[in-house]
Formats: structure tokens, sequence, C-alpha cells
């Protein structure tokens, strides 16, 4: 265990600034240190599977400007040939519901921010308290929160509805705020007590031997270096309840007033499933946002899911 | 007050927007998807003194939660406009297609809507049975209204043990077989009106051009995949064992596997199962299994199939522009049966049930059971639609297909069925025997097997 | 304050998520603090004060629910007689279902595995390359569709048409076997492949988190490390399996657990690609079908619990390595 340097635990804005000025010494160092399967091979293989992982969801936004007949009598990559353009299935996406979009688009927006910033802070004290706090049956305890992610959501929900109903909270948003930071909470606190443990022990008994309480410790010492691990476990909570449908059908049902947008897309197939044309065009516009949010907290962990190197 | 007032203006939005989408759907000429197509107008005509029975509802609003999602929502809420606006009542609509798994979640949780759409006479059943507080028996003019309105055929699908608690919404025809009328003409065929008939054509097709295969079918579907295939094997078990056996069938009085019905499902795979008959357009005959229903007809306009059996609602599935018309450039005519005075119709629909017996709940129940509803709802839908009620004005529906439907609804000489496996108990109707059709058209499974695996499932309670 | 259960306008909707975690925050800090301030507060109340609210969540929202899915697995189709262990002797014996248990083996095994195996070669790939961050974002693309989207994608990728007259391919994959000359295949109809390329679904999903997380290990192994592998003649695929692969092993094991854990519960592709047809149903989606279509609770409650039974040597394994960083602690 190597005592960190102080200038290693930057915040991520100084990560940041020093990505944009360039290298430092010691990265070019590692990067030439590294010695990576930098070969013709290794090249071809990433150059390959970014293909093999985007080519799919480019035939998708093809095919979303489509015509429904042309979608099913050639393929998308034919377009270029035959380059019928059409937006319709994105006006029927964004127009075609009798609620405007913008709704459900606040919806899904007021659903998604609780629904990860409460199940986030709470499972940080959670691993907190496993990681750093001895108590009896501690671990136990753990691995019993651990066991519960495999509990499939679909066993809670009349158990959860019939509560919530008796508290007279269905279909609002509470509930479902409280449902996803519920569902949210194993992984996330297995999760981030595997990065909370990581960080060195001579950190934390040092500030306790200061004095410092556990809340102390966790504020001052653990968070700022837990941030980018807080920043990637973030964005996933927020995929995952950006992209659920089930728990906004069960607890808040279709009512325009509450549901998010996934709703409306799974409705843009049809009551027979005979629009899946549509849904093109739908899957491109709920992507929109994740997108936005994975590109603007991609810097945060770039660098590590712990800020600075605290191994070794 | 306060959130009845935002429902009001809901409604008033869900209008004007129902219009605006019309409006659209004919000046950018797409025509394609079913609220458009028609060019219906999207206020029915109505005068509240017809409505005063209902009495003065001001104030009070009713849930709806059913199967229909957009575009065929809109049309549902656009059809309940002149009941809230005359009795001041709010209709708060929820459409999902999540709705079969979801009604019993919501029942069992104690948050039932007020008034819900059953697609199946079996899942009514059974939610009768499960949750005997929960559906309430119709009230007296809900009951008046089914008996004026609809055969007592109909009335008995929504009775469960003599009290009557559902009565049908909308209906729908399945012995069809669309074919284009263009082609038939090029090629000499004429409509058959027998069953033989309709083999004999099948096999002139094969001579005539060996590289068009006659028959094009799909029952992919979701995780409802075989569906298609249940009602192939309905509407042959009526036409070469008859309804009386149909029913003892349904009813599972005969085993699931009987031979007549091994019989039947042997009768349909002379056409399902022919390599020289399917299928067009879309592969062999494993094909059908993976094949989108909705898709699977269109070999018919690309020419490289001819005959396509699917209920009156597939009209909505052609591409946009196709005329759906006698002399258009597809129709279909009723799958015949073993003589031209053997007229069985296979059909279904959904039926509406309230958990609530509450006034107003019981009011908009009774006005769903209403031909003025019909109605109302007939001039606000395109095409694709239409009802047992027999006081549907047949002028009001807009596509001919969708007449030609009502006329054999109401034609006394056909005998009418509704779906077998929408009767039967949901582990089977919509579990097993879906399934098993589809092993027995992909891996191949034999007629015996299949009916004999089904009937294993039938549960025993 | 009728906004605060059915807020209307965005304004309403915004406020009230303001509200929502301003309230949050009030009540976790006020504990916080409370526990702060006691100076020589017991270790229980400290404890108490971190892990109550969520065990408090935890116990509510999934310990009874799952308890209770263990009492119905032991009852009938309603939930109403005892019905002793037959649910898990249908569920045992069945044909169909041996055939439901071999399918979420071979997930998951299959998926944590590829989907591991492809996210870290490529996170070592473009490791500090001058296109990280576009090859990055590109496979973690998938990550941002929801399940049934990326189904959709893929029923799109794996279509099927006849060679008949002038029928085209519509599907991709079938395209690439028409120029390659081959013949079309029914790629979700073909036992036993369409598994795999059911599983194809999901690994495609699953490595942009692999991807993630392990990029994020390899930079974080110490340059001192790596240098002195460099000194000792140590390149290119060595490098990599006795460097870069033991220093991210925590991570490896993390990231295996999480997608395998993702992949027992998932049941949207195959709902949405094959419905469970032929041979591809798994676990998950068969109890769905059975608690909620078939509506035979008792079976599917029996499924789940089997499901849970799966995991069980996930989570020894788990245990295990939590043990052994306990003990170089």
């Amino acid at each position: 265990m190597t005592a960190i340097p102080p200038t290693t635990l930057t915040d991520p804005t100084e990560v940041d600034t020093r990505k944009v000025r360039g290298l430092t010494r010691a990265e070019q160092r590692a990067i030439a240190a590294k010695g990576r399967l930098s070969s013709p091979w290794a090249s071809g293989i990433a150059i390959v599977l970014a293909i093999l992982w985007t080519v799919p969801t480019f035939g998708l936004l093809v095919t979303s400007v489509r015509p429904r007949s042309e979608i099913r009598s050639s393929g998308w990559w034919t377009f270029l040939q035959n380059p019928a353009l059409t937006f319709e299935n994105y006006s029927e996406v964004l127009f075609g519901s009798s609620t405007s979009f913008a709704t459900f688009f606040v919806n899904s927006v007021v659903i998604t921010l609780p629904a990860v910033v409460i199940p986030i802070s709470l499972a940080l004290l959670a691993a907190y308290a496993f990681a750093w706090i001895p108590f009896r049956g501690r671990e136990l305890l753990f691995v019993a929160v651990f066991a519960l992610q495999v509990v499939p959501i679909q066993v809670t929900l009349l158990p959860l509805l019939r509560q919530y109903v008796s508290w007279g909270l269905e279909g609002s948003f509470w509930v479902v705020w409280l449902s996803h930071s519920i569902f949210a909470l194993p992984l996330a606190i297995y999760l981030l007590h595997n990065f909370m443990k990581d960080i060195p022990a001579s950190l934390v008994e040092a500030a306790r031997v200061d004095g410092a309480g556990h809340v102390t410790v966790f504020f001052r010492v653990l968070l700022p270096l837990l941030t980018p691990a807080i920043a990637s476990f973030g964005i996933f909570q927020f995929l995952w309840v950006w992209n659920d449908l089930l728990v906004a059908l069960v607890f808040v049902g279709g009512t325009t007033d509450v549901a998010p947008l996934t709703v409306r897309i799974a409705e843009l197939a049809g009551t027979r499933g005979s629009q899946w044309h549509l849904l093109s065009a739908g899957a491109f516009v709920a992507m929109v946002v994740p997108l936005v949010v994975f590109l603007a907290l991609q810097r945060y962990f770039v660098r590590g899911l712990l800020a600075g190197s605290v191994k070794g | 007050m306060k959130r009845i007032q935002r429902g009001r203006g809901l409604t008033l939005a869900a209008s004007v927007a129902g219009l605006g989408l019309v409006l659209t759907a004919c000046s950018g000429g797409d025509g394609g998807n079913a609220s458009g197509g028609g060019g219906g107008d999207a206020e029915p005509t109505f005068d509240c003194a017809d409505y005063e029975q209902y009495g003065d509802l001001e104030g009070t609003t009713v849930t709806v939660y059913t199967s229909i999602v957009d575009p065929e929502a809109e049309e549902q809420r656009a059809s309940y406009a002149p009941f809230e606006e005359c009795t001041g009542a709010t209709i708060e609509y929820e459409g999902s297609r999540e709705f079969e798994a979801q009604l019993p979640v919501r029942l069992e949780a104690g948050n039932a809507p007020d008034i819900a759409y059953i697609p199946q006479p079996g899942f009514l059943r059974s939610l009768v049975e499960d949750f005997p507080d929960a559906v309430q028996p119709a009230g007296e003019a809900v009951v008046e209204n089914a008996n004026e309105f609809y055969t007592e055929q109909w009335v008995e699908y929504g009775t469960v043990d003599g009290t009557l608690y559902a009565t049908p919404l909308g209906a729908n025809v399945k012995s069809f077989v669309w074919y284009s009328p263009s082609a038939f003409e090029e090629n000499g065929y004429e409509i058959p009106t027998t069953w033989q008939e309709l083999l004999d054509l099948t096999d002139q097709m094969v001579e005539d051009n060996p590289d068009v295969k006659p028959w094009c079918a799909g029952i992919e579907s979701g995780d409802a995949t075989g569906w298609p295939a249940t009602d192939w094997l309905e509407d042959v078990v009526l036409r070469t064992a008859g309804p009386d056996v149909y029913d003892q069938w349904v009813n599972h009085e005969i085993p699931f596997d009987d031979p007549q019905i091994v019989a039947a499902l042997e009768e349909v795979g002379g056409i399902l199962k022919n390599e020289d008959y399917v299928n067009g357009g879309l592969g062999d005959v494993a094909s059908i299994a993976s094949a989108p229903w909705n898709e699977s007809g269109n070999g018919i306009p690309d020419g490289t199939c001819h005959l396509h059996r699917a209920a009156n609602f597939y009209q909505a599935n052609w591409d946009e522009g196709l005329e759906v018309a006698e002399d258009g450039d597809v129709y279909a005519f009723y799958l015949p049966g073993a003589s031209e005075d053997d007229k069985p119709l296979l059909g279904g629909g959904e039926f509406v049930t309230a958990f609530s017996d509450r006034e107003e709940v019981q009011a908009f129940h009774a006005y769903l059971s209403s031909p003025q509803w019909a109605n109302a709802k007939a001039e606000v839908t395109g095409q694709g639609w239409i009802s047992a009620n027999n006081g549907l004005d047949r002028d009001l529906l807009q596509s001919s297909i969708d007449q030609l439907s009502f006329d054999l609804l109401t034609d006394e000489s056909y005998t009418f069925r509704f779906d077998g496996s929408d009767q039967m108990p949901g582990a089977v109707g919509t579990g097993s025997f879906w399934r098993e059709m589809v092993s027995w058209i992909s891996p191949g499974q034999d007629s015996e097997t299949t009916l004999s695996n089904i009937e294993a499932s039938w549960p025993s309670s | 304050m009728d906004w605060l259960l059915q807020p209307d306008t965005t304004a309403e909707k915004l406020t009230l998520m303001v509200i929502a975690i301003l309230l949050f925050v009030v009540v976790m800090g006020a504990i916080l603090l409370g526990i702060d301030r006691l100076k020589r507060a017991p270790t229980w109340v400290v404890v108490l004060g971190f892990l109550g609210p969520t065990l408090l969540f935890l116990a509510f929202g999934l310990l009874y629910p799952g308890l209770r899915t263990v009492w119905n697995s032991f009852r009938d189709g309603r939930g109403r007689t005892f019905v002793g262990a037959d649910n898990y002797v249908t569920a045992f014996t069945d044909d169909r279902f041996q055939t439901v248990l071999r399918n979420t083996a071979l997930w998951v095994v299959l998926v944590p595995l590829l989907a591991t195996l492809f996210g870290l070669v490529y996170a070592v790939l473009v490791d500090r390359t001058r296109f990280e961050y576009l090859a990055k974002t590109l496979i973690f693309l998938p990550m941002s569709i929801s399940l049934v989207g990326a189904s959709i994608i893929w029923k799109f990728v794996y279509e099927y048409k006849p060679v008949q007259g002038n029928i085209q391919q519509t599907g991709l994959l079938n395209q690439v076997l028409v120029w390659l000359g081959m013949q079309p295949q029914q790629f979700l109809q073909d036992q036993p492949w369409n598994n795999l390329f059911l599983i194809a679904v999901m690994v495609w999903i699953q490595a942009g988190f692999a991807m993630t997380v392990l990029s994020a290990a390899v930079k974080a192994i110490p340059d001192d490390i790596v240098e002195a592998a460099r000194l000792d003649g140590l390149h290119g695929l060595g490098m990599f399996r006795y460097i870069t692969v033991p220093s991210i092993r925590p991570a490896l094991v993390v990231v295996v657990t999480t997608i395998a854990m993702a992949t027992l519960k998932v049941f949207d592709i195959v709902r949405t690609m094959t419905g469970g047809n032929f041979d591809t149903s798994v676990v998950a989606y068969e109890f769905y079908v059975q608690s909620f279509t078939a509506r035979q609770q008792g079976l599917g409650a029996a499924l789940a619990v089997i499901l849970f039974v799966l995991v069980i040597p996930i989570i020894a394994y788990n245990v295990r390595q939590l043990k052994l960083a306990e003990e170089i602690r």
C-alpha cells in the first residue's frame, strides 16, 4: 500500500483540464511503457468489434426514415440506391398521440432524476457501512443484500402495489421513485462496496486517528475519491430507469399525467402489434437523452473508477 | 374538483388532437393507418336529448382500462365524446399492451379500474372465479340493452353461471380469405363456394404457375405467436366436424385430441404443411412459424401468393395506397364450408366489464352496450371496426370489408361461433394451444402429438 | 396540496421532483448529523444511521415479496391450497422445463463470459488511443437502448426471406450469406443455434457495461508494474495475459457477477424475438408466462425460486472473493 500523492487525488475538473492541455510527462511515459497490443491485428480486431456493435443500430437508424412498404421489401443497405426518405415515422412518434410528446418527456425526467439520486445516496452510505464500520454480522448482512439482486422485480409488483393502494399513493410519482430506489439498491451497494473497499485502509485509519467520526470520514475522505465510480454507476442507473417500462406500467399505469416515454413508445407497436415500423423511430427518440448523458459524464470515468491510482 | 377539471381539459385536447390527426393524415395523403384510413369525422353527430336517460353525471369520473392502444385508442376516446358532453361525466381512458397481464395484478392489489374491455370470454370467466367481489354483475339498463340489441349467443359469451357480467363491444369476423381481385380476374379464377372448390382452386393455382405458391401464412406475433394457427384449426373444425362438436371441444366435453379434431388438424395440414401450397413469398412450411402475421399477406399484392386466410381486421395491415374493395387491389371472400348451405362463421370480439356499481359507471356501461355508442364509434372509425349490435347503422361503416363482415354477422343463414381459444382457460387458450401449434408447424410435430400435448395441459380444476 | 400527489403542469412536476430530492437530503442529513453530534455513539447507532433506511427499503420491497414467493411456490395456481413440492416436480420433470433450464444455463454461462471478453479486449485495445472517446461511445451505444428496442434491432438483422422470384433479403445477416453465395437461414428457428443468436443480443448489450468498468480498471493499473513487466520482456498478448488480467481481477469478478445476475433475470429478449418458441425459452420468461399469462402463480413462484437457487454458486464465489480481500487488507 503506497501512500497516495496528493496530486493524484484530483477532482474531475482537474483531470479534464489536464486532458485538454495534453498528456503529462508521466502519462506519456505510461503510454510508452504499457506495451499495448498495438499491432495491426489489434487495430483490426478493435475496428471489427466497433463495426459489429454499431451496424445493427445504424441499420435501425436508416430504417427509421424509410417508408413502411420499403422497409419490408428491401434491406436498409439498398437505401443509397433507392433513397426514399420519410419523416412520417418520426412525426407519428412525436405528434401521433393526443398527449403532447413533451409531457411524456418531462415525466421521464421527473421520474428518473430522483430515482438515480436517492438509491445512489443510500447505497453509498450502506456500502460505507459494509466496508468500513466493523460490526457483528456485517458479512452475513452484506451477502444477504447482495443476494437480493436476484429477486425478480415481477414478484414484488403485487405486494408493493397492494401496499401503495392502501396508502392511497398509487399512480403518483412517489411510488415510482420509491420502487426504483428499492430495486436499484442491491446492485448499487454491491458495485459501490467494491470500489469503496479498494480505498487504502491507511487513508481511512489516518482520518479516524485524527478523531474524525464515520460521518466525517465518509464525506471528507471517501466521497471525493469515489466521484468517478458514482458517475459511472449514475449512468447505468439512469439508463435502467430511463428505459424501464415494467415499473412505470404497473405503478403509474398509462395515465398520461405521470407515464414516461417508454409507455408511449411501447404503445407505438399498435393494438395488434402491427406498427413495428414506428418502433425504429421511437427507439431513436428514446435514445437521445441517454446518449447525451453518457457523453457528458464520460470524462468522469475515463481515468478510472477511483480518482487517482490508489492501488499498488 | 381539480382533477375533474383537468380531465375535462384533457378530453377536449384529445378530440382536438384527434381532429388534427385526421387532417394531417388526409393532407399528407398517407391514409395507411387505421385512424386516418377512411377519413371519418373526428366528432360523432349527436343530440343531447338522447342522452337524458343517463342522468346528470356532472363532476364524476369513470376510468377505463383496455388493451386497445393508439391509433385505435384515439377512436375509442372520440366515441365517448357525446356521452361526456351530454352527461358531464369524464372518461379517463388507459390502453396498454400489457393489459391481460396487468389487470389481474390490479384487481388483486385492490386497484381496479371502473371498466375494462376483456378480449376473451375465457379470461372473463377466470376473473369472475378469481375475483368474485371485484367483477360487478351488469345493471338493469345494461341487461336490457344486451337482450335487446344482441343475439342470445353474444349475451351468453358475457354470462358466467347465469349472471350477465359483460356486454359485447367490438366484433370481428375471422372466416375470411384475402385475395387479389385483379389477379383472380387475370387468371380466370372463381371465388370458391365450397371447401372442395377451394382445394381445387389451390391445385389449379399450383398447376398454372408452380413458382407462385397459392397460400401465404404467418403466425409470428411476439409472445402471442401461434394464435393465427389456432384460428385456422377452429375454422376447419367448424367445417369438418360441425358447430356442435366444436362447442363440445371448446368446453372440453370431448378431449382436446378427439379423433375428429385430429382429422380437422390433418385437413389444415393438407394446406399449411403442403410444400406445394405454402409459403408464397415467405419460404417453406417452417417459415410460417416465424413470418410476422401482420405482414404475411403481402405476397398477394406482390404477386408471390394468392390466398391468405385472415380476419377482417387484417385490412389495417395492407400497405398504404392499396385499395381494399371487391374491385380493388385486395379483398376477402368467405372461407367456404363443406357445402354451399353449410356456412359456419368464426369470429371474436371484446367485452365490457364493470368493477364498480357507481351510478356513472353503470350509466357508461349502458351507453357502451347501446346502438348510440356503436354508431358513434362507427362514425369516428375510418376502417377496421364492427359490432354485433343489431342497432348499428350499416351505412356508417366506412370500409366495404367491414360492411361485408357486418352482413355476415347479422345474416341468420350463417352459424356464428366465437373464437374457441378465447373461450378456453388461459393456460390452454393463450398458452399451450399457441405454443403447440407453433411446434406443429415448425419442427413438424405430428397432429396427434400436438393435440394430446394440449390435452395434457388442460387445467384439472 | 393536491399537486403533491397529482401534479398537472410541468412546473408542478419539476417542483415536486426538487422537493422529493430535498426531502430525501434533509432527512438523511438530519440522521447523519445526529450521529455525528453524538460523539460517543455506540457502533450500532452509527450502523443504523448508515444502513437503516436501506435495510428498511429492502425488507419492504424485496425481502418480503421474495419470501412470499417462496411461500407461494408450495401452493396451487391461485395460491389457495398447499400442494407440497408439486410445482417443483413439474418444473424439473416436464420436458419443456428441462429445455428451459438447459437454455438458462447456456445463457448464464455464455453471456457473462462473452460480454466480459469482448468488453475487456476492446477496452484494452482502444485504451489511450486517439479515438478512445468515440470508440467507447460506439460500444456503449447498445446500453442506451431498452431491451425491447435492442430485440427489435436484432429481429431486423435476423430477418429471413426465401429465394423466390425477385424477393430481396431484408435482414442483414441473410444478405451477407447471400452475398457469400449461401442459402439464407431462419436464424431464430433453427435449433439449437437459435439460442446462440438470442444470446448474441444480450452480449451486444452488456459488452458496453463490461467495457466501461474494465476500461477504468485497466487505467488504474499502476505504471510501475507495467514498466517492470516491460523490462522483463513482456509485450502484447503476454502483457495482457500476465499483467492486465491479473491486475484487474476484482473488477472482472464484479463485471461477470453483475452480468450473470442481469442475464438470469432478462426475459424481454426472448419475449420479443421468439415468444419462447422453438425451444428458446429461459426461466425468467417462463416465470413471467406462468405468473401473468397462464395464471399459474404457484408454478411461476417455483420458477422464481429456481432462479434464486441458480444464483447461489455466484454468491458463494463472491463471498470467497470477499473473504480473500478481507485477508489481504
